[in-house]
């Protein structure tokens, strides 16, 4: 079975010789032949924002051995702006700034990807499990999946945050229990497309155990949305987290990028004009969220050829003097057939746009027809 | 008519979940928060207010956990959420119906607004993709990268602190009477717009890029071709046929992307001390008031399934397939 599990990866990814009509009249490149599986890995959007998180990941490690002071010590240098002693300046007592955000990156980002790793399990757990048996039980973990993608998470998230003060595992389940919806939604509908493929068929067909028709059939062709799922996750985290620690529900003297802007907004770090106290913690947010984004850019593209493809073929076109709009379908090259629409189309309607996923690759009668 | 009543028992199904989930939190949470209050309060609480506290936090342990949960509802109609700590002995359905207005108007009018402009900017830009207006796309995904409370901070550093334009803090002149008069009204205005400002620029992005995308994916439709063969006017393909296609999924990504802005608005009232609930909601925490949290926390989600449910009503109206079911 491993063939058709290769096979089956990214069915949309392979190339198609028998692409609509105008594929192969002309130029030639670029080919995803052998090796696709990789192009993930040289998307410049992905590759820009893996260096960034790397960076962080590696500050992460060694920042607290590689900050100059303890980020608890005092000194007299209260308020000062940034100088040769200290990077970043200090705060009211005199803490330096850089040494506190390198100290609390371990934080964030342990926080953010426990989370992320945890919530992208239930979600697998729940939404794989409710897109393949379907029925009764699919309603109830649609239902469950559903209302927590209603209650607004952050109220609750702050209301337990401040009656547990807990350390940052604790943060860690409790936003994860909050951010599984949305994953859990999407692979439960992936899943219900790959249900009735022909893999999958014949998989049963085998008599494979339901078990191994899931974990080793259906999963390996989610890797990417749970990918996905994955990086929006730990963004989500990011930010919560951040967000907790500056309403000041968690514990203050855990430094993470959120207890700095805490201590900043409490100590009138504003009506000082003491910007190096509060822009640094921020930018690091950023970069990091935006590290993340470009991430799932790459994966979005990979995972949704239209949206790689536009880009790169309306310049293509626009070199040639031809004005690219909406209408003007850039010319297929056999890599943009049937395109899975993953994400930005959250709640599609009952009965409305659910062409979208079903067709991937597999419709060899219908292109018949238009060729 | 199916389509409303599906979603209508969902969401009377969400406010049940949401009102259990209220009604479970403080019994499975530890300590003891009603009695700490009783000692702060030094006394000054009434009987009647104690056992109205007790009921809310699970502390009458001769009733069993269904008498609980029933006379928990009951409560909760008479629209008794107990009293709060921070402002005592204020009840705390004073608390929030004071703050709502201000929190209601503010978001409503930025989300709104961002919207509509995220929704047109992603219109065009999804339209000339591959031009020089993709260079919004990068800065787009900066903004929401970040933060909403920390565009707050820089927006008070830059607009407040550094040049004088807006005031930093407080929903109007203190000092003024709240009434209706033009003075009171351009006060809360005045302090009104760095605040929204600040929310449409930290949410706009989101509108911008989901919008994009389902233009890009919409755009290729045959539908689109079609009507750009027709040589109807590059405009009205645009607007009539690419757009109101594309514009579908925002509808829905907006009732589940609310929860997520109303979150970040929260913080953004903490910021700027706007005295909405997100205010509200802080100053609870700080002064480790329950009732008011759990308050504002049932407030809250039940304000977002009355505003989920108007975009359902709009996605009906906009998406013919849903009325014609059933």
């Amino acid at each position: 079975m491993t063939t058709v599990d290769t096979n089956n990866l990214e069915p949309q990814e392979l190339p198609r010789p028998d692409a609509p009509g105008v594929s192969h009249t002309k130029q030639g490149p670029p080919k995803p032949k052998k090796g696709s599986q990789f192009v993930f890995l040289r998307n410049s959007k992905a590759i820009a924002g893996m260096i960034i998180l790397g960076f962080f990941v590696i500050i992460a490690i060694i920042g607290p051995w590689i900050a100059p002071y303890d980020p608890d010590a005092f000194s007299d240098q209260l308020v000062a702006p940034p100088s040769w002693e200290h990077w970043l300046g200090t705060t009211h007592l005199g803490q330096d700034v850089l040494s506190q955000l390198l100290v609390g990156t371990r934080y964030v980002m342990i926080v953010g990807f426990a989370a992320g790793i945890l919530a992208t399990i239930l979600a697998i757990v729940i939404g794989v499990t409710a897109g393949y048996l379907g029925g009764w039980s699919d309603e109830g973990l649609s239902l469950l999946a559903n209302i927590f993608l209603v209650i607004p998470a952050l109220p609750l998230l702050i209301i337990v945050a401040s009656s547990l003060d807990g350390g940052m595992l604790v943060i860690a389940v409790v936003i994860s229990l909050t951010a599984w919806a949305w994953g859990a939604r999407v692979l439960r509908a992936q899943t219900m497309s790959h249900r009735r493929r022909d893999y999958v068929e014949a998989a049963r067909a085998n008599g494979e155990s339901t078990w191994r028709i899931v974990l080793a059939e259906i999963l390996p062709n989610l890797t990417a949305i749970i990918a996905s799922s994955f990086v929006a996750t730990v963004t989500f985290a990011i930010l919560t987290q951040v967000t907790l620690a500056f309403i000041g529900v968690t514990s203050p003297t855990d430094w993470n990028w959120g207890t700095i802007l805490y201590w900043a907004q409490g100590n009138q770090a504003l009506a000082r004009g003491a910007w190096w106290w509060f822009v640094p913690a921020g930018l690091c947010i950023a970069a990091v969220g935006v590290a993340l984004a470009l991430i799932n850019f790459g994966i979005d593209e990979f995972v949704n050829p239209r949206l790689r493809s536009t880009g790169r073929y309306a310049r293509v076109l626009r070199k040639r003097g031809v004005q690219a709009r909406v209408g003007f379908t850039p010319i297929d090259r056999g890599t943009t057939h049937g395109g899975v629409v993953a994400k930005s189309q959250p709640g599609s309607p009952p009965g409305g746009n659910s062409s979208a996923p079903e067709t991937p690759g597999e419709t060899p009668a219908s292109t018949n027809v238009k060729g | 008519m199916r389509f409303f009543i599906r979603r209508g028992t969902f969401y009377i199904i969400t406010a049940w979940a949401a009102v259990t989930l209220n009604f479970f939190l403080p019994r499975i949470m530890p300590g003891d928060p009603v009695s700490s209050a009783i000692i702060k309060s030094g006394g000054q609480i009434s009987p009647d207010a104690i056992n109205s506290l007790k009921v809310l936090f699970g502390l009458d342990n001769g009733q069993s956990l269904w008498e609980q949960y029933t006379s928990y509802w009951g409560q909760l109609f008479r629209g008794d959420l107990g009293l709060s700590f921070a402002f005592f002995p204020t009840p705390v359905s004073a608390v929030i119906q004071q703050s709502l207005p201000w929190t209601v108007g503010l978001v409503g009018i930025a989300t709104i607004l961002s919207v509509i402009l995220g929704t047109t900017v992603g219109t065009l830009i999804g339209w000339r993709r591959g031009t020089k207006a993709d260079a919004v796309l990068p800065v787009a995904t900066f903004f929401s990268a970040v933060p909403y409370f920390w565009f707050g901070l820089i927006a008070i550093l830059l607009f407040a602190v550094t040049w004088d334009f807006f005031p930093a803090s407080k929903g109007y002149q203190p000092g003024l009477v709240p009434a209706w008069n033009w003075e009171f009204i351009s006060s809360v205005l005045w302090h009104g717009t760095l605040p929204a400002l600040t929310i449409v620029v930290s949410s706009i992005s989101g509108w911008i890029l989901g919008m994009r995308n389902m233009m890009v994916t919409v755009g290729q439709e045959d539908y689109v071709t079609v009507a750009q063969a027709k040589g109807l006017k590059e405009r009205r393909v645009m607007v009539s046929y690419a757009a109101r296609n594309a514009v579908l999924p925002q509808i829905s990504s907006f009732a589940l992307a609310l929860g997520f802005i109303v979150g970040g608005t929260l913080v953004m009232e903490m910021v700027f001390s706007y005295p909405g609930i997100g205010f509200v909601l802080y100053q609870a925490v700080n002064a480790s008031d329950y009732p008011l949290m759990q308050g504002c926390f049932l407030v809250i989600t039940l304000a977002i399934l009355v505003a989920n449910m108007m975009a359902d009503v709009v996605y009906a109206f906009l998406d013919p397939r849903t009325r014609q079911e059933g």
